[in-house]
């Protein structure tokens, strides 16, 4: 198997105005992996996936340097649209964020008919195998008419995913998924996780450690703005190199 | 009241009988006028508050601005659309009538379009975004349906409120004793017969001025539903 980094974040830094949030932070993603990030609140793990789908410049004052490579091409380029970008890049929310007013069905058609697949029997198919990639398809598909938010939490939020799926994005990130869903519901979005990572890249947020444990391939540890270390998950968690992140590691502190 | 006092013109005083068909078609007119005035500003302004630029200093003014036209009297208004319509004009009209209403409606459908989409949660705007769509796409598709049933009720507000407006029609759209020949023509309504009636010493037009009440809140309460059943979610596919 070929090493290919699907994303290659190069001397990043982005701020808020004067405040610093991301020191320049560079490390790649490789293909067909889960890479967590971990580190405590404020660090800047949301910021860092926003900064490469180009969230981060939607908030007023906000300002990037570096660059992040995706598959070889800069997200930052000078004639790059970040429209575009988000579509090549699917993100998650930590709050599960179904559209209110569209159907389940809609929800997932949405970034479908957004890349301009107008033809019924096609949307279709392409909504029932993104509900199925997520497996939501069995839960839902008699009602799929019904809107979104009339699912449960666990399940709005793999509607989500199956929304962010739904046009073959080329990375999947993922800002604390499962956070506000109970342990049941967590589990299962995690099995999904290890089922995707087949055919996508994955970036996590986790603010649960075991959950980066469990799932992931590589880990990068964040300490307020800066990476302290990053490397495949076992060393990390077993043989930290750095003390801060055998501190964090161990709950001694965060 | 009775089915004449929809379908028949006034009668001459002392004659028993006799109807407001005309100003019940007039203040449809206006009405008609004053939305198509009304809605479209109202919204875009509220749209612009809340999705674009809202904390700069022009957001700031064109706030300040529908909060005053909110404060000014409507017979303010009334006498303003008289001198930039009624006098280039030389005549009273429908039409001026309409602007009147309107611009009284223009306030209350910014501020209420503007309030109810700020409610509209960020996360969804971003979850919109992080999609792949275009801003524009966002507030049509998500932010807008989401907060519609809140922007309807302000428009319904804004209706109700100005459908009893009397004062700005006296100088606009004047008053007619038959059917108003169009829009360029001075027009009866509703509030202004219930006006001339009601302080008029003939014991008929006083009770004809209760049913004109009547049937100008029925007016109200059936633009209510309609516009409600028109808009209720359907069904999702």
């Amino acid at each position: 198997m070929t090493i290919k980094s699907v994303l290659e974040v190069l001397n990043l830094s982005a701020s808020f105005g004067t405040h610093s949030v991301l020191k320049a932070i560079s490390f790649s993603v490789t293909t067909e992996q889960i890479t967590a990030i971990i580190g405590p609140s404020g660090c800047g793990k949301s910021t860092f996936l926003r900064c490469v789908n180009r969230m981060h410049e939607v908030v007023h004052g906000a300002s990037i340097s570096g660059d992040i490579l995706l598959n070889g091409a800069s997200v930052y380029g000078k004639d790059v649209d970040p429209v575009l970008i988000r579509r090549r890049v699917g993100m998650v929310f930590q709050k599960p964020t179904p559209f209110p007013t569209m159907s389940i069905y809609n929800n997932v058609a949405v970034g479908l008919r957004l890349n301009g697949l107008k033809k019924q029997a096609i949307l279709d198919e392409q909504v029932t195998e993104s509900l199925q990639k997520v497996a939501l398809w069995d839960e839902v598909k008699d009602r799929l008419s019904k809107p979104g938010t009339s699912l449960s939490g666990g399940q709005q939020q793999r509607l989500c995913i199956a929304r962010a799926l739904a046009v073959n994005p080329e990375v999947l990130l993922l800002d604390e998924p499962t956070s506000a869903l109970d342990p049941m519901s967590s589990g299962k979005i995690e099995e999904l996780l290890r089922e995707l990572k087949k055919n996508y890249t994955i970036v996590i947020v986790t603010h649960n450690m075991q959950q980066a444990a469990r799932i992931s391939d590589t880990t990068g540890f964040f300490l307020t703005g800066e990476l302290i270390e990053f490397g495949a998950t076992k060393t990390i968690f077993t043989t930290p190199k750095d003390t801060r992140t055998e501190d964090y590691i161990t709950g001694r502190f965060g | 009241m009775n089915w004449d006092f929809f379908t028949k013109l006034p009668m001459p005083v002392g004659e028993n009988g006799g109807g407001m068909a005309h100003a019940i078609i007039g203040t449809i007119k206006l009405l008609f006028v004053a939305v198509a005035i009304g809605f479209p500003v109202g919204l875009m302004g509220g749209i612009y508050l809340s999705e674009f630029d809202g904390k700069s200093r022009f957001a700031y003014s064109v706030r300040y601005a529908a909060d005053l036209l909110n404060g000014i009297p409507s017979i303010v208004i009334g006498i303003f659309v008289y001198i930039i319509v009624v006098l280039p004009m030389k005549h009273f009209s429908t039409l001026a009538g309409g602007i009147a209403l309107g611009m009284i409606m223009i306030p209350i459908v910014l501020k209420g379009t503007e309030e109810f989409l700020k409610l509209v949660p960020s996360t969804l705007r971003e979850a919109g975004l992080a999609l792949g769509m275009p801003e524009w796409r966002v507030i049509l598709t998500i932010v807008l349906p989401t907060a519609f049933p809140g922007v309807m009720t302000s428009m319904m507000l804004a209706i109700a409120r100005v459908s009893g407006e009397t004062a700005p029609l006296l100088f606009t759209a004047f008053g007619n004793r038959y059917f108003s020949a169009g829009w360029m023509e001075p027009t009866a309504s509703l509030p202004a017969m219930i006006y001339t009636y009601s302080i008029s010493p003939y014991e008929d037009w006083k009770r004809q001025a209760w049913a004109a009440g009547a049937v100008l809140l029925l007016l109200v309460f059936l633009t209510n539903i309609i516009s409600r059943s028109f808009l209720r979610p359907k069904k999702m596919v």
